[in-house]
């Protein structure tokens, strides 16, 4: 976010105070802790990979924490081409996700088909969950995913969190 | 390789087509599906062709014989390859299981029965292997469209017609430059 200025913090003027939102504190929480479900189906699961090993290191970013339960989940990452005969098992993992959640289609495959265009394959993951980010490539670079990543936090970072979790009670 | 030719058709005579050989590869044509088990285990039993290497399926759509199924068998011992060809009608649609000479048909039969529609009697277990069980069509058939048809199975799968936006696109054959010959949308006419 361009229009979010850093201040450094100095105790000696601020005390051992800070004063701040609630729901930027919720969110600055939520974007730096974002733990992947990593849903990976085809080749873009090995740049996944390559994004959470040493070279790229997605833990920069927080999310580093593969959670092979979608129950622990923050963030499906649907790596790959989808099926129609996975479709529904996709579908019912997403569900099993506790809220809140998130959903970054990585690759052209996932985002509308990519080259499938046939009987065996689902026209983009959207057609099943709601999905945040779109990832172009075939497969996409591990940079262009850390890209997702940042641009994910940064929607998370405007969400009205503490107006969602009053009205969910 | 001659010498089980003519073994072969020593046995079985008429069934048997003459070789036809292309490039090296010697490929026979059984003309009655009901001798595939018999020739095959002949094959395997007598003349030592054990490995199963690959089943394969034809669609010649708008013929008399539409289906043809191609077994490749090989003799690991001497290195021969041999190819089977059986064609047969759709309304026949059926020929006989290979699966008690070589277990390996197994799963190949499952595929062809899949993607094909072509029955294999007595396999021991003919399911679909790729699509799941009630999906009501075969995909690979020369009649269904590239872009598939839309079916619902609730709590188990559904499947949607893809856009194709101009395509599919396909190859030319022609002899004449890479602007005839490259992939161009072509219009699906069923």
């Amino acid at each position: 976010m361009a229009d979010i200025k850093e201040v450094g913090y100095n105790t000696k003027i601020e005390g051992e105070v800070i004063v701040t939102r609630a729901d930027a504190v919720l969110n600055w929480f939520r974007k730096n802790s974002i733990w992947p479900m990593p849903m990976g189906l085809a080749c873009c699961a090995i740049e996944l990979m390559a994004a959470s090993c040493s070279r790229f290191d997605i833990a920069r970013f927080g999310s580093e924490v593969m959670r092979f339960s979608p129950r622990q989940a923050d963030l499906m990452i649907v790596a790959g081409t989808v099926t129609y005969k996975m479709a529904l098992a996709v579908k019912r993992i997403y569900d099993q996700m506790p809220e809140p959640k998130w959903v970054i289609a990585m690759g052209a495959c996932a985002s509308t088909g990519g080259m499938y265009r046939s009987y065996a394959v689902l026209q983009g993951v959207d057609n099943i969950i709601p999905v945040d980010v779109y990832v172009a490539g075939c497969p996409p670079r591990p940079e262009a995913l850390l890209d997702a990543l940042m641009k994910l936090q940064n929607k998370v970072a405007t969400e009205p969190t503490l107006a969602t979790l009053k009205k969910a009670g | 390789m001659e010498e089980n030719i003519s073994a072969l058709i020593a046995e079985f005579g008429e069934t048997i087509s003459d070789p036809r050989v292309f490039r090296g590869e010697t490929s026979l044509e059984i003309r009655d599906a009901a001798c595939l088990p018999a020739v095959c285990g002949f094959l395997k039993q007598k003349l030592g062709f054990q490995f199963l290497v690959d089943i394969s399926s034809l669609d010649h759509w708008g013929e008399d014989l539409r289906f043809t199924v191609v077994y490749e068998v090989r003799n690991m011992d001497s290195g021969e390859n041999i190819r089977l060809r059986v064609s047969f009608t759709e309304e026949c649609g059926e020929i006989p299981s290979v699966t008690q000479v070589w277990p390996a048909a197994n799963w190949h039969e499952r595929e062809i029965f899949d993607m094909m529609g072509i029955r294999f009697s007595g396999h021991p277990d003919l399911r679909r292997i790729l699509m799941w069980e009630g999906y009501p069509y075969f995909p690979l058939r020369k009649d269904f469209p590239l872009s598939g048809k839309s079916t619902e199975m609730p709590d188990v799968a559904f499947t949607r017609q893809a856009p194709q936006e101009g395509g599919p696109f396909v190859t030319a054959p022609t002899e004449k430059s890479s602007v005839h010959r490259e992939p161009r949308a072509k219009t699906f006419e069923a």
